[in-house]
């Protein structure tokens, strides 16, 4: 049996996070009440003309720069022409020949390997409206319902060479972008909302082969868990297709979710002449040197440069670092905790925020920038467990009553209720002697020789201090009086 | 009053000689009196013109008028005014009702000036003859039996037989200029870029400028004052200073007023093409030039003869695209019969658009489909290119460029309506302007055989003011543009 | 250069023109009549000539991204007032089939 090689491309529409439309000056909010943000360009009367947003074009400045693209001095837009009900222009404005971002790459973490993607292009467009369909219960039998809110939405689209060779990397690259365009601020990366959708161009070849395979192109997958299971599905459809002797034909295929399986599309079949020329109505847009270098200059740093300053500033794992970067929010969470914490305790808080507080928001279904603990708070915190002040246990008692009030430090915590760790031995003596009065059979078993013994003895003190007690000191006592 | 120009109109209102409701329903009686004759009109809607001139009387009362308040404008059936039906001449709009208002139409609204109704014209601003308008054919106030010329052959028409002081064309390849030729009138079609098309419906968004009809070229200044101007929502639209376009008409008439101007005659419009009775007339006109002080000299626009080639590959290309939006959906004609979502669309695309439109839409589908782009598509533009650079060059030595405007008086209706190649060649002299995005203007300059003849006047970018004060001091000895058709003169 | 029947019809497909045999077939003459005319061009060596898109040697002005503040409600109500067919604010055609 042969051997084949999956080859993969993606196409990612992100929408720019504008608040007003690409060439309208209708708000982009999502949610509204069908074509309630649809205005007179948005539903192409006759006699209207677009106007570019520039917003839109310092987004996709902001994304060819970090992604060391070039940014094109001079790119056009061009119409692509075709009949759709929610294309109320019967054509697209895009980019075509000259797109205003070119080339670049990006680079992926798959387990423990990064690699790099590199990027084809990324060009301005304009989102089209949304056909609902009788099935979803928004329109009389026989009918589709259109909604034109999301009609003149800019898009970024972002081409990827064929680059990745696995549904796993497929993934990866995804996740990659995904955070990248909400780190640079210019999406907000929902998905469920549409707001970063992929178009994956599968295809595959026995190994070794130079050629390329026929490609299908699988449409619109808005979540990575379809992304990996419409490749999976997609790829093992091709291979079994061509075991059996089949050829593939170039197709735009549909993802069902609830069935796992890819299906091509009928309807557009027909319409793949889309007659682009340049727009008449728009005029070539131009971008000089002094713009791009002024957006460069405010930009953020960047999730692969702060990933390497986390690891060689930090001394964290080169996982610790790819968490703490996944979002801008989290990296400056992060920073924020160990300004206060310092930076030796830098370990220490990336433990507690993956940790503690991850697992909390997880429970809460929260993001980071919802937590209910500030970084100041979990930073004093670290503060008060690495220089002893308190014990683990009692510090997850202070990491509770942390996150019930936002006004309060640890300190105040640790202060009001008496949490500070008890250090002074003639205390510690004094709990420890009564320990042992009142557990002499443990006493007696711990010199027969019964280490385990030693250890519930070690308990019973803690448990007498409230956990207050130095657990290090505790254990050098009690040898000590034990001996 | 109808014989009248508008800075005598201006005048009678601010004096009070008349209230702009006096004058509109003028004009409305005018209009219900004789447009059955010629079918100039698509809507009239005379209490929306009343409202307005009322509105316009009280502005004159305070005090406020301006140099447009209060007189009635017709408006090619292109500009959207909201409130008004819009029709673009076709039935695809039969019941369009526009929400909104083109820029032109409130510009004018914001200078006072009525709108004293919509004017008919070719479907979709394609045609030379207003033949092709769903509303029927518009007739020649000279002659009923002959065509008026087009697109904008209602504006031409209402003007010539005065149901309008002046009116709004749009010209996109000789669609103000060719009509303004047929029916004795001036027409000026500005510098591309300079009056917004905000509101214009798109027939090639890279030719189409909107400009003006009226009887004489300081009426025209007049006009394209009001009507010039930057326009934030339209791309294409120039931000430039805003300029006076009376200033060199409204100058003191010196003895020779166009001494040192230079006046170039392409030789490409003195070739064989034209009727023999209009070119005796141009000849005749360029010695009134001469006289008049203007330099004459021989020019050359080689590249000329492809301009209608190159025109009739850009305009429908541009057009297949600009039309696609007409499918039934938001507005306009959907079919009564269809199975499915594609029946509905081709079914009232057939339906809504006549032949000449479907002509054009087809043409440019295909010059823009796989495989034909390159030899068809970019040619054509580069054969723009090469007109735009020849202009360019005859300007490094001319002011302006002289010849007609159309190669033959008005034809009778129907005579070229079966033969698409035929009309296109009438517009052979004024398609080049259009594809370089430079100002012309037509003014009558005498009758053959009883029907007028138009002189085309080509300026460089910008030269409106310059272009309208030579049509001017042509007009102040040679009065041509005064005759009134007398079937209309009462 | 001529076209074909074949050529007009799916032309007329590509532009949503519905058209009949006899229109397709008539449409054809006139068609290749009008490109005769525009075959003119290819006489012309354009070689290294730019193509002219616009008629003026201008760049794209941008616009502040500024959401307008319309009532949205009224408005919708005025351009649904023009359609064919509407319901529950929805512009409504035959079903679209993917």
């Amino acid at each position: 049996m042969k051997e084949w090689e999956i080859v993969i491309g993606i196409e990612t529409h992100v929408q720019l996070a504008t608040r007003a439309k690409i060439f309208s000056a209708s708000p982009t909010a999502f949610g509204a009440g069908p074509n309630l943000q649809a205005n007179a360009i948005d539903i192409a009367l006759p006699g209207v003309l677009p106007v570019l947003n520039k917003t839109a074009v310092e987004f996709a400045i902001r994304f060819g720069l970090a992604t060391g693209s070039d940014i094109a001095p001079c790119s056009i837009f061009a119409r692509k022409n075709y009949f759709y009900p929610d294309l109320p222009k019967g054509y697209q404005i895009s980019q075509y020949e000259s797109p205003v971002v070119v080339g670049g790459e990006l680079a992926i973490q798959v387990g423990k390997e990064t690699r790099i993607v590199r990027l084809t292009r990324a060009h301005l467009e304009e989102d089209a409206g949304k056909s609902l369909h009788e099935a979803a219960g928004h329109s009389p039998r026989g009918k589709s319902g259109i909604d034109l809110n999301r009609a003149g939405t800019p898009l970024l689209e972002i081409v990827s060479e064929p680059d990745m060779r696995s549904s796993a990397e497929a993934v990866a690259y995804a996740r990659a972008l995904h955070a990248l365009v909400r780190w640079i601020g210019i999406c907000d990366g929902n998905m469920q909302e549409g707001s970063f959708r992929c178009d994956a161009n599968v295809s595959v070849r026995p190994l070794g082969q130079r050629d390329f395979g026929t490609r299908r192109e699988i449409k619109n997958l808005n979540s990575f868990r379809f992304l990996q299971q419409a490749i999976d599905y997609e790829v093992c459809w091709q291979i079994a297709t061509l075991e059996d002797g089949g050829e593939i034909e170039q197709a735009t295929v549909l993802f069902d979710a609830d069935s796992g399986e890819t299906r091509a599309m009928r309807s557009k079949e027909d319409a793949h002449d889309y007659r682009y020329f340049p727009d008449p109505d728009l005029l070539p847009l131009v971008i000089d040197r002094a713009w791009v270098d002024r957006i460069r200059a405010e930009l953020p740093e960047l999730p692969a440069a702060k990933r390497q300053r986390l690891v060689s500033d930090y001394g964290l794992s080169d996982y610790d670092a790819v968490v703490l970067t996944s979002s801008q929010e989290m990296a400056a969470y992060f920073e924020s905790a160990v300004a206060v914490a310092g930076k030796s305790n830098a370990k220490i808080c990336a433990n507690w925020l993956m940790g503690e507080l991850s697992a909390r928001l997880n429970r809460e279904g929260r993001e980071i920038d919802a937590t209910p603990l500030s970084a100041s708070q979990l930073g004093g915190l670290v503060a008060r467990i690495a220089d002893g002040t308190i014990s683990t246990p009692v510090a997850r008692q202070v990491f509770d009553a942390l996150c019930e009030d936002s006004g309060v430090s640890a300190d105040e915590i640790i202060s009001r209720r008496g949490l500070r760790q008890i250090s002074d031995s003639d205390a510690l003596e004094e709990i420890i002697d009564a320990v042992l009065t009142a557990n002499r059979t443990m006493v007696d078993e711990f010199r027969a020789g019964k280490e385990k013994a030693f250890n519930a003895l070690v308990g019973q003190a803690m448990k007498a201090s409230k956990g207050r007690a130095n657990p290090h000191q505790v254990n050098e006592l009690l040898r000590r009086k034990l001996s | 009053m109808i014989a009248s120009n508008l800075q005598q109109l201006a005048e009678a209102l601010i004096r009070k000689t008349i209230s702009s409701v006096e004058l509109t329903q003028l004009y409305l009686d005018r209009i219900a009196r004789h447009d059955h004759q010629l079918n100039a009109y698509i809507t009239v809607d005379a209490a929306a013109s009343l409202a307005q001139a009322r509105w316009a009387d009280q502005r004159l009362a305070k005090g406020e008028g301006g140099p447009l308040t209060g007189i009635p404008i017709a408006h090619k059936d292109i500009f959207c005014a909201a409130g008004w039906r819009t029709t673009c001449g076709s039935r695809m709009l039969d019941n369009f009702v526009s929400p909104y208002d083109a820029t032109v139409i409130r510009r004018f609204a914001e200078a006072g000036a009525v709108l004293l109704g919509k004017t008919n014209m070719d479907e979709f601003a394609m045609g030379s003859s207003n033949e092709t308008s769903f509303f029927g054919p518009v007739r020649n106030p000279w002659d009923v039996s002959c065509v008026p010329g087009g697109s904008s052959g209602g504006s031409a028409a209402a003007v010539a037989a005065r149901l309008a002081p002046a009116a709004t064309g749009t010209d996109t390849g000789g669609s103000i200029r060719q009509p303004a030729a047929l029916c004795n009138l001036t027409g000026l079609k500005p510098t591309y870029g300079i009056v917004s098309r905000w509101g214009m419906i798109a027939f090639a968004s890279s030719l189409d400028q909107a400009g003006m009809l009226a009887p004489s070229a300081a009426d025209c200044a007049r006009l394209l004052n009001v009507m010039a101007g930057f326009d934030e929502r339209d791309s294409t639209s120039l931000d430039r200073p805003t300029e006076d376009y009376c200033r060199e008409i409204d100058a003191r008439q010196a003895d020779k007023p166009l001494a040192g101007l230079k006046i170039g005659l392409p030789k490409q419009f003195f070739g064989a093409g034209s009727d023999p009775q209009v070119m005796r007339l141009i000849e005749a006109a360029i010695v009134d030039y001469q006289t008049l002080g203007a330099e004459i000299v021989d020019t050359s626009l080689p590249n000329m003869d492809l301009s209608v080639a190159a025109y009739y590959v850009i305009a429908p290309a541009e057009a297949s695209s600009n039309l696609a939006r007409f499918d039934g959906v938001r507005y306009g004609y959907r079919t009564p019969v269809y199975r499915d979502l594609n029946e509905m669309y081709s079914r009232s695309r057939a339906e809504g658009f006549g032949a000449e439109v479907k002509r054009r839409l087809l043409i440019g589908t295909y010059v823009l489909s796989h495989g034909y782009y390159d030899a068809y598509y970019l040619q054509a533009q580069r054969i723009r290119r090469l007109i735009a650079n020849d202009f360019a060059e005859a300007f490094r030595h001319c002011d302006l460029l002289l010849g007609p405007t159309s190669p033959s008086t008005a034809f009778k209706l129907g005579a070229k309506a079966a033969d698409p190649v035929q009309m296109y060649l009438s517009d052979i002299y004024t398609i080049a302007v259009n594809l370089a995005g430079l100002p012309g203007v037509s003014i009558p300059c005498g009758f053959a055989d009883g029907l007028p003849v138009g002189l085309q006047l080509i300026g460089n970018y910008f030269s409106e003011a310059r272009l309208l004060n030579a049509a001017h001091r042509y007009q102040q000895s040679n009065p041509w543009h005064l005759r009134l058709p007398p079937a209309f003169a009462e | 250069m001529s076209l074909t029947l074949e050529q007009v019809r799916r032309v007329a497909h590509l532009a949503r023109i519905e058209i009949s045999d006899v229109e397709a077939s008539s449409t054809l003459g006139q068609l290749n009549e009008i490109f005769t005319l525009i075959e003119k061009m290819q006489a012309v060596d354009t070689q290294g000539i730019e193509p002219m898109a616009h008629a003026q040697e201008m760049v794209q002005r941008l616009r502040d991204d500024r959401p307008e503040t319309t009532d949205p409600g009224q408005r919708r109500e005025a351009f649904q007032a023009l359609a064919p067919e509407t319901g529950d604010g929805l512009y409504l055609v035959p079903k679209v089939i993917e």
